[in-house]
């Protein structure tokens, strides 16, 4: 059985593997332009697991920024793994006891989140740490990989793999969309919201942006398409 | 200040912001309100990370548009995940030859 799932884990995080091997290539290109060891940007991407908050990170520390900063900017990035968090709570199996929860919050990203979601039912340990494994290795070999040899690869082949994480998230958000009004709502709304934000409020950082459209979209979502769970009625309304 | 300080902070943070609710969270939630939240929200928030940031994620609007329609499309049509992903990824490179050789 666990071997089971874990295979299927990996198998189901290959698409993840190649969207990080691209963009954290990238990152490792930035790291060692900010001033990091090959080295140093490996343990920054096996340590972290996350795009934008490494960008930050990485930012910091070559300006040899104060480590309250680094908290600060980490917490604003990174806030929205608690909504994810929070939401793939309600997803685990009972065979998810508190040091598999331990072990699996290390691999709680937005890619890892968002095909987990997409599974029918709960989830396992070993699912995750399937999805975890090919995603980390993913993630620190493009690192390595851009850290070492950045700029060998053609400008127009890594510019079209910048795409590739989007075109996953597309195939996870569509499908269910088409079946589901409020999920197709949800999408509208949210891809409406956070490009409203994008324009008129570029102050707010991605991170936060990512958060305010995601409560506030759920939130109406919730409201107008309330999901009926089979153990209150449909008319309900507000429950307990 | 050496960098393995700056790299354990951040990495203590991040940590923390992902294992408190995964770990505190225990029973299922019973308001049908926050039932409905959580079970939009993961739509909503890869919806808000994916637009706008898809037209900039080439570098070039006009092949990252089509490599979205690819996606849009193909998805639509219930395409496997990494059939989607490598299509788009595909489709925006094309578009990118394309334009070069006009």
């Amino acid at each position: 059985m666990k071997k089971q799932h874990f295979g299927k884990g990996l198998i189901h995080g290959i698409p993840i593997f190649l969207g990080y091997l691209s963009v954290s290539f990238g990152f490792g290109i930035m790291a060692v332009r900010a001033g990091l060891s090959v080295f140093e940007a490996f343990a920054v991407s096996l340590f972290n697991l996350t795009s934008a908050g490494q960008a930050a990170g990485v930012g910091i520390i070559a300006a040899g920024g104060s480590l309250t900063e680094m908290v600060l900017a980490q917490l604003t990035i990174n806030l929205r793994y608690s909504l994810m968090s929070l939401s793939l709570s309600q997803k685990l199996d009972k065979t998810f006891t508190t040091p598999h929860r331990l072990a699996a919050s290390y691999g709680i990203t937005d890619e890892i989140f968002a095909v987990a979601s997409a599974q029918e039912g709960t989830v396992t340990p070993w699912y995750m740490y399937g999805i975890i494994l090919i995603s980390t290795v993913g993630w620190c070999l493009g690192t390595v990989l851009g850290a070492a040899a950045g700029g060998l690869l053609p400008p127009a082949v890594s510019d079209a793999m910048g795409l590739m994480l989007y075109g996953m998230f597309i195939a996870i958000i569509i499908p269910p969309a088409k079946k589901e009004r409020g999920v197709l709502a949800a999408v509208i709304i949210g891809a409406a919201l956070s490009t409203a934000l994008y324009y008129l409020a570029p102050f707010i950082t991605s991170g936060f942006s990512v958060m305010i459209c995601g409560i506030v979209t759920a939130a109406l979502c919730a409201l107008i398409f309330p999901k009926n769970d089979g153990t209150e009625a449909e008319s309900g309304g507000e429950s307990k | 200040m050496s960098i393995a300080v700056y790299i354990a902070v951040m990495a203590g943070v991040t940590y923390l912001i992902r294992m408190i609710p995964l770990t505190a969270v225990r029973g299922k939630i019973k308001s049908r309100f926050l039932k409905s939240m959580l079970m939009y929200m993961p739509y909503a928030v890869l919806s808000a990370m994916t637009f706008p940031a898809i037209f900039y994620s080439t570098g070039n609007t006009l092949t990252a548009a089509v490599g979205a329609a690819a996606a849009l499309l193909l998805a639509y049509l219930g395409l496997p995940l990494i059939a989607v992903a490598l299509s788009a990824s595909a489709a925006a490179y094309i578009t990118g030859l394309i334009m070069q050789s006009l």
